[in-house]
């Protein structure tokens, strides 16, 4: 897209214009602007249900917008940590060949990968006999084996204790250092989402309100879902279902 | 010393399970199995088209099958109940055939021959299709390997590093038409599902990884095709069913030796 470098000087990744996404009959997301550039990390929070991973699926490609658009830079790479992912248990698979999926890698490039990933002894297990941990850690290994251009976790510490997830968060931070990549995330840690995101959008159906972390946590809007008293570390479970900012907005949790 | 048919028989066998077992991989990890049985009912009545249209039973069976398989993977994404459609699809189109079958007046059909399969019988030509239509199916799986695999493991990771996992999709369904098609000759329409699965479900416990158990699915596909040959002659019993009965104790064999021996793969349960 020429005209979209000219616009912007920074390298702009992934851009939506008045996106609406329906699953079937519902409509769970609408009028969606939002932008990604490199370098960027952005953490997407909100409710269940609220359309995080909807929004995530729509930007890989795998849903498509029922109204508007999404713009993608040319060639651009993305690494796709899902939520979960359930591998059947007919199909045996080692940690080393899941790594070279879909594109096939050199055994010194997948050992080196696992030792990047602090996994370096699991070469040769079965996808299936890993810990969460681990499974999550091999996940993001082999995101990052294409080198990504922007990298999507959705929920991708869900599971993990607490000294895993800091470790997580920590080998994102190392990885956007290194590969210069954007990072576009979902997630529920609220206290790791203000320290560690550049910027957070928050969600339910539609933009809420999106800015740097402090602007959000201050936000009126952020308040109404995450509540206000304790910085919003430990407010996620007890939002508020009343407030009045839009007339589409409905801060419903209902699950999608 | 072997005669001539015995030859073009066992060399039709090896084609077909060469062909089928990877495929089955497939079949059985993307949890397709009904939809390998509703395609290969299915062309049944491509049979009985071609029969009628005096067309080749090849061609008519293999466009049946594809139908069947298109429609099938269609509903698939729709989000319909996907078991009752294909148990209504499977058995509707094999009831639907057979009924066509018998208008068709004339030639005196050996309806057996395209239940259970003929592999006696093959001649050369048979064996130029079995063996082209084999080589097109193992050159597609070959082709789109890495772009299958990532697609069955997850859609999602494919479509988010540009695979579109419903063109994958429509490579395993026509790959399924191409091998029900060559199937019938040698297994018949309702054996060829235990072609694709049995060999593939035989070579679970064995394999480590997706290649190695493709791999020696076909091994086993082979094994079973002669092993069944041989013992058809012997026991002069139908050599479709005898190839399956073989397979099928291939199967019990690996399975019951992997328990025994605790190397069977845990269940994703123990994960957590």
């Amino acid at each position: 897209m020429p005209q979209l470098r000219e616009r912007h000087p920074i390298m702009r990744l992934i851009e939506t214009h008045e996106m609406d996404i329906r699953l079937g009959q519902t409509p769970v997301l609408s009028q969606i602007n939002l932008h990604v550039d490199r370098g960027e990390i952005i953490t997407i929070v909100g409710p269940n249900g609220s359309g995080k991973s909807t929004l995530l699926r729509a930007i890989i490609g795998a849903v498509p917008a029922s109204n508007g658009r999404i713009v993608r830079a040319p060639n651009l790479r993305i690494g796709y940590v899902p939520q979960k992912l359930h591998i059947d248990p007919t199909l045996p698979i080692t940690v080393r060949r899941f790594l070279s999926l879909p594109r096939r890698h050199s055994a010194p490039e997948t050992t080196q990968a696992l030792h990047q990933a602090g996994l370096p002894d699991l070469a040769n297990r079965q996808m299936s006999d890993l810990s969460g941990g681990q499974f999550q850690r091999v996940l993001l290994a082999r995101a990052l084996m294409e080198k990504p251009d922007l990298l999507i976790l959705d929920e991708a510490t869900q599971g993990l204790d607490q000294p895993g997830s800091a470790a997580f968060y920590h080998r994102i931070e190392e990885v956007r250092q290194t590969l210069d990549c954007a990072v576009l995330m979902v997630s529920h840690e609220l206290h790791v989402v203000m320290s560690a995101s550049d910027r957070v959008i928050c969600l339910n159906h539609h933009i809420c309100c999106e800015g740097k972390p402090e602007t959000v946590a201050s936000a009126p809007e952020y308040r109404a879902i995450f509540g206000s008293g304790t910085g919003g570390a430990l407010a996620i479970y007890r939002h508020d279902h009343d407030h009045e900012h839009d007339d589409t907005c409905t801060h419903e949790a209902h699950d999608a | 010393m072997l005669d001539d048919f015995i030859l073009r028989a066992a060399l039709a066998g090896l084609g077909v399970a060469l062909a089928a077992a990877p495929l089955g991989a497939f079949v059985v990890w993307r949890r397709m199995a009904y939809f390998g049985d509703a395609t290969a009912h299915a062309s049944i009545l491509g049979v009985a088209l071609a029969l009628g249209f005096s067309l080749s039973i090849f061609g008519g069976a293999l466009i049946v099958a594809l139908v069947m398989a298109l429609t099938v993977s269609t509903l698939t994404g729709r989000g319909y109940a996907m078991d009752t459609m294909l148990g209504v699809m499977a058995h509707s189109a094999l009831a639907f055939g057979l009924v066509a079958v018998s208008f068709i007046s004339g030639v005196r059909i050996d309806l057996m021959a395209y239940l259970f399969g003929d592999i006696l019988s093959v001649g050369i030509s048979d064996l130029a299709v079995i063996w082209g239509g084999a080589a097109l199916v193992l050159a597609l799986l070959a082709w789109r390997w890495q772009a299958l695999l990532t697609a069955t493991i997850s859609p999602d990771l494919a479509t988010a590093s540009g695979i579109n996992p419903r063109r994958e999709q429509l490579v395993l369904t026509l790959s399924l038409a191409l091998v029900v098609a060559v199937a019938i000759k040698v297994v018949g329409v309702l054996l060829i599902a235990a072609m694709l699965i049995i060999p593939a479900a035989a070579a679970r416990p064995l394999a480590r990884t997706p290649e190695r158990m493709a791999l020696i699915a076909a091994l086993i596909g082979m094994l079973s095709a002669l092993g069944g040959l041989l013992a058809s002659f012997r026991l002069d019993t139908p050599t479709g069913p005898t190839i399956v009965c073989i397979a099928t104790g291939l199967f019990a064999l690996t399975n019951l030796a992997a328990h025994m021996q605790g190397i069977r793969p845990r269940s994703p349960a123990s994960r957590t």
